[in-house]
């Protein structure tokens, strides 16, 4: 191919735009309050502290991290748990309600959650969970499965049938096939899913939103959201939290960047 | 020993999809015909909600200023994330380089994005302010008549992003032979775009223009959060950003349901529309025969 020049031109155009904001959300987050204030944003420090940091880890920022962490743990097991046997079953069982209930979950696929955040919360203090970790957890994974679940199909179905049948021929139980052949081969899908499920389990902002109000069960989205108040005018405390949220799947991006990107586009890539 | 699995691998997703996600939607429903205040029991209101959405003037205005963005980031985005995508596509070291900078945004959650956003254009330390200039005249999120024009501006770095990673890999697909014989045609490279990326992409700008017109009926944190709900005044509270206040601050959550049906119902409906009038099906069984 030759040189494209509109494509690169705004292909640099929009470097700028992207690399700007997140450069001026690390050089501010180094930079002293009264720094920030009197001199130009747009300069690097020339004198970087790390005090923003400080101030940020000793302000609950931890325990908001500690939340996030299980939010997103307790989200991921549940997909994992529940949509690699049922991809298996729709893949290889003969049963009608299987094939019902697939369609069922891929209707899902359609259904904004933002619609549902008023029936979600009915249902969660009818259960008595409001304000509880497991009160996101829960509809943070069932929003996931209906993706995750067709990730796990279409990679089994590409699985050769005679694969499943010389397992059963040598005697396998079904949950032999699933453990001996379906999760080896479905190891890279469950990696797309586990990243997919993951980041939205970590970013997620709606469901805490509505379903938690407690300081000791805020996640990291609403910490931000809180320390923007909290910190008042205090912005580089604000981008030192901010970058610091950014900082864990910065670094998987950094490890897997193929398997990040593939999961941020599961369901709809072609 | 059975050797197919049953259906019982399957029942505990569908259960728990079925109680967590599909209830919900149906509970909507149902709640857009009650009256509930979010603590007592919902009570059954008939068409009352209904009726009064006809009528709700605020409404309208918030559905007006959602069509404004919905179309305003549709033509901003797509053009951007196409481009870019189909430059992304390619193989040289440099763009693999630099796409990954491109992607970056997506690893942001929605606070992290708007906080930020809102630090930069802050009128008094802001970036805009260092940049100087006319820009620093501007009060990008303080000016009624300009607040949902930054709000548009925003969910663009937000989600191009993901756009052009969706036109990155149907870029890839296409099969190579069509530009090598176009360029023994004498194709240049404009006529190859438009005669061979342009319809090859057909189903990704669908799929990619359907994701936004449901984003921009049913996705309100961004707004949010960049400019404390809504503002100035009401100045970018688009229709669901006003679903979720009605519901969460003016505690009508009965009437917030019915504004969360026509908003599903809108975007499923303009989802439709749009494939039918790009003959969606038809494409879809020209790609089998290919």
């Amino acid at each position: 191919m030759k040189r494209n020049v509109p494509a690169g031109v705004s292909a640099l155009v929009w470097l700028v735009l992207v690399a700007g904001p997140l450069y001026f959300m690390v050089a501010v987050s180094l930079r002293g309050r009264a720094d920030y204030l009197t001199n130009n944003p747009l300069k690097p420090p020339t004198d970087p502290t790390l005090d923003n940091y400080r101030t940020v880890l000793t302000g609950g920022f931890g325990g908001y991290l500690f939340n996030n962490v299980v939010v997103t743990f307790a989200t991921v097991a549940i997909v994992v748990l529940l949509g690699v046997p049922a991809a298996y079953a729709i893949v290889r069982s003969t049963s009608k309600l299987v094939q019902r209930g697939f369609t069922l979950l891929l209707a899902g696929l359609a259904i904004p959650a933002q619609a549902t955040i008023i029936p979600v919360y009915l249902l969660i203090t009818r259960l008595n969970l409001y304000d509880s970790l497991t009160a996101i957890i829960l509809p943070t994974a069932a929003f996931a499965l209906p993706v995750a679940t067709l990730v796990l199909t279409n990679s089994l179905r590409d699985v050769p049938k005679e694969l499943y049948e010389a397992q059963t021929i040598d005697g396998a139980s079904a949950f032999g096939v699933l453990r001996h052949l379906v999760l080896p081969l479905a190891k890279p899908a469950i990696v797309t899913v586990v990243v997919y499920t993951a980041l939205n389990a970590w970013n997620g902002f709606l469901f805490p939103l509505v379903l938690t109000q407690s300081e000791s069960t805020r996640v990291l989205t609403l910490g931000l959201w809180n320390f923007q108040g909290q910190f008042g005018t205090n912005v580089p405390a604000l981008l030192a939290a901010v970058t610091l949220s950014v900082l864990p799947i910065f670094v998987v991006y950094l490890i897997g960047r193929r398997y990040l990107l593939s999961g941020l586009t599961a369901g709809f890539g072609k | 020993m059975r050797q197919r699995p049953s259906f019982w691998y399957a029942a505990p997703a569908f259960a728990f999809f079925a109680l967590f996600a599909a209830l919900p939607m149906v509970l909507v429903v149902f709640l857009s015909f009650t009256s509930w205040d979010g603590l007592g029991t919902p009570q059954p209101n008939g068409v009352d909600n209904w009726a009064r959405l006809a009528d709700d003037g605020q409404a309208y205005d918030a559905v007006g200023r959602t069509a404004i963005l919905m179309v305003v980031s549709w033509l901003v985005q797509t053009p951007i994330a196409l481009l870019i995508g189909v430059w992304a596509a390619g193989r040289q070291r440099s763009r693999a380089v630099l796409s990954s900078i491109f992607f970056l945004p997506l690893l942001l959650s929605t606070a992290a994005i708007a906080l930020l956003w809102k630090v930069m254009l802050d009128p008094n330390f802001g970036v805009t302010q260092a940049l100087g200039g006319p820009l620093g005249d501007i009060q990008f999120l303080g000016d009624p008549s300009i607040a949902l024009y930054t709000v548009a501006f925003v969910i663009t770095w937000q989600y191009v992003p993901f756009h052009t990673l969706l036109y990155q890999g149907a870029a890839r697909a296409i099969p190579r032979n069509l530009y090598e014989a176009a360029t023994i045609d004498g194709a240049g490279r404009v006529r190859q775009f438009v005669h061979i990326t342009l319809p090859q992409l057909r189903y990704t700008i669908i799929t990619s223009s359907i994701l936004m017109i449901v984003g921009s009926l049913t996705t309100f944190d961004t707004v949010l959060i960049l400019t404390d709900g809504g503002g100035p005044g009401t100045a970018s509270r688009i229709a669901p950003l006003h679903m979720y206040i009605t519901g969460f601050s003016g505690f009508e959550m009965g009437y917030a349901s019915t504004m969360a049906v026509l908003l599903v119902v809108v975007g499923t409906g303009l989802s439709l529309l749009v494939m039918r009038v790009t003959g969606y099906r038809s494409m879809n069984s020209q790609q089998e025969g290919a």
